[in-house]
């Protein structure tokens, strides 16, 4: 173990990647805590799927293969899904979970259309589309990793910034608009910084793992703490710590790729929180039922007999 | 031939998905297909190491019990005062990285494509046929979702009423003394029981977007839950036929067309429909704001 984490030290590379996991886990925890207290836990998921068309059209026009345009595109078709959600979710009666899904499905489909239509045309093998839909942060290239720990750094100081008003509109926006604050211009930065948070995670962890970057650690943080600073900045803690050690364990280790195991590490994480987090816990909530339970019981069986006893004793009755 | 038995599979997963797919909008739960085709991927992983081929029963059962596994644990989380879309996706996440890790140690050993997996290739559906006494019955994936379109029918129509109080007013249904969680587990066992059935034909893409896009148009047109049914399944149906005519017209993926497709005549319906459309809305508010104005 100790040899790894030596090994890391000595390669510049490694530590390079290393620090973009850190920085893309710190960064969607923070981002993640705030999608999950307005109740989007699956907003990732969409966008990590709707990102697909907007490569494909980014490669067809250009027929460059550049990490950049690719994020380009994603986060383009990305502000189109979060406008359809809330276009589909705003004038009709659907359900903001159908609205996700129908955007996911129907984006991603077009996806695969094009896709294939790539592959078709004979260029798609070399485009590594592929490789950019599964994802594998161990065998980025560097200047990848530069652009992923640069915009994560971009996402976690404006957020830092922008703690007071995202919080208002977390919990409060019809309160923040009494105030104010711009609350339409609010949620679409926010949704912005969600849409760019999930195509970095895409290329580091793949399209369908992208989720968990953003919901695990925040739901994991959600069991230790009642303060959101709290919450958001154990969040982040919580995706960093995820982000390296699936880096390390799956450069250690042969044939494991890194994005199930920065999964696996949220996950754990999580379990851990769910299981034994003070006050909110599952275990603590069992030992306290339990001592109710004891205490009631003891105040109802046990107390009368003794009182009895020794009213018996002392000869009253 | 095979233009037949495309279209034929294709609608047979349209149906048995938009019949369930009305449930799960209705539930708010329209995401949980998504979670369960994802999650069954260590299921099959584990399937084919312990039958060293892609032995076809064997895959259907790994994969139907980690769906099981895949409901349970969603309920566990929620039951723990989860939110449910929180929970869905920690689980499914959780469970196909895992899939992912099994696969991948074992890549010499598993000849299973995780893209075919995820996108599926409908176009096969012919080449992979039943064969019982030398006879040949046609293609199996079209028995095996018939059988699970049957299924679901049988079960869908012996309950109708329990599963249509359960999606309108659970409170209700419990005070009634309906089971609730018996038939939430039951509309669960059949949406994994669909899942797991075509995944291997069709592909995951497909199976989530029958599921959740033509019932959600369905929702738009009536409010009415038997007739939203009938309504999600014709259009699901549209949409299996116009995608893979225009799969072929263009030349692409027969899975992606059926999907866009269906998002197109979503699109229509959003704008058009004449209760609930986009149209209807502004028309509507435009006749009170005149009345007002008048008056």
């Amino acid at each position: 173990m100790w040899n790894t984490v030596l090994n890391f030290m000595l390669d510049p590379n490694m530590l390079w990647i290393l620090m973009g996991s850190l920085l893309l886990g710190l960064g969607s925890g923070v981002i993640g805590a705030f999608t999950f207290l307005r109740k989007q836990s699956l907003l990732g998921d969409t966008l990590a799927h709707a990102a697909l068309p907007g490569i494909c059209i980014a490669f067809m026009l250009t027929e460059i293969k550049s990490m950049g345009l690719f994020m380009l595109g994603a986060i383009v078709s990305g502000v189109i899904a979060t406008l359809g959600i809330h276009i589909i979710t705003k004038f009709s009666r659907i359900k903001q979970d159908a609205a996700l899904g129908i955007v996911l499905t129907v984006f991603f489909g077009i996806g695969v259309v094009l896709m294939t239509k790539i592959q078709h045309s004979g260029s798609g093998n070399q485009s590594g589309l592929d490789k950019y839909m599964f994802g594998q942060a161990a065998s980025m290239m560097l200047s990848d990793v530069y652009l992923m720990a640069g915009i994560s750094l971009v996402l976690i100081i404006v957020c830092t910034l922008l703690f007071k008003e995202f919080k208002l509109i977390s919990f409060d926006p019809a309160f923040a608009r009494g105030l104010g604050f711009k609350v339409a211009l609010l949620e679409q930065l926010l949704l912005l910084f969600t849409v760019v948070a999930v195509v970095i995670g895409i290329q580091a962890v793949g399209v369908v793992l992208v989720a968990a970057l953003l919901i695990t650690p925040a739901v994991a943080a959600r069991y230790w703490s009642e303060t959101l600073g709290i919450m958001v900045v154990l969040a982040g803690v919580f995706g960093a710590l995820s982000g390296m050690v699936g880096t390390m364990i799956s450069s250690s280790v042969t044939n494991l790729p890194t994005g199930p195991v920065t999964v696996l590490s949220a996950t754990a994480l999580f379990t851990f929180s769910f299981l034994f987090a003070p006050a909110k816990g599952l275990v603590f909530k069992w030992m306290r039922q339990a001592n109710h339970r004891y205490a009631l019981k003891r105040q109802l069986e046990v107390e009368p007999i003794v009182s009895t006893k020794s009213t018996v004793e002392r000869g009253e009755l | 031939m095979s233009d037949f038995w495309i279209i034929l599979t294709g609608s047979l997963v349209a149906i048995s998905c938009g019949i369930l797919g009305c449930f799960l909008i209705l539930r708010k739960m329209a995401l949980v297909g998504d979670a369960i085709s994802h999650s069954v991927l260590p299921g099959i992983a584990i399937a084919f190491l312990i039958g060293g081929s892609r032995d076809s029963m064997l895959m259907l059962i790994g994969a139907a019990v980690l769906g099981l596994i895949t409901v349970f644990l969603i309920q566990l989380l929620q039951n723990g005062g989860l939110q449910s879309d929180a929970s869905i996706g920690i689980v499914f996440t959780a469970l196909f990285a895992i899939g992912v890790i099994i696969i991948s140690r074992n890549a010499s050993q598993i000849d299973l494509d995780l893209d075919c997996v995820l996108f599926g290739e409908i176009a096969y559906v012919q080449w992979n046929t039943l064969i019982i006494n030398g006879y040949d019955m046609g293609p199996a994936a079209v028995w095996m979702l018939g059988i699970t379109l049957f299924i679901i029918l049988v079960v869908i129509s012996l309950f109708y009423k329990q599963f249509k109080i359960c999606a309108f007013d659970p409170a209700l249904a419990a005070a009634l003394g309906i089971p609730v969680m018996l038939f939430h587990y039951l509309l669960m066992g059949l949406v994994s029981l669909s899942t797991v059935a075509s995944f291997e034909s069709v592909g995951a893409i497909l199976v989530v977007g029958m599921l959740i896009v033509p019932a959600a148009t369905a929702y738009l047109l009536t409010d009415r839950l038997g007739m939203m049914i009938v309504y999600s399944s014709l259009i699901g149906i549209l949409s299996a036929v116009g995608g893979y005519y225009s799969a072929k017209w263009i030349d692409a993926s027969i899975a992606g067309a059926m999907i866009s497709v269906a998002g197109i005549i979503f699109a229509l319906v959003f704008i058009l429909s004449p209760r609930h459309g986009l149209l209807a809305r502004f028309s509507k508010r435009r006749r009170l704001k005149s009345v007002v104005v008048d008056s």
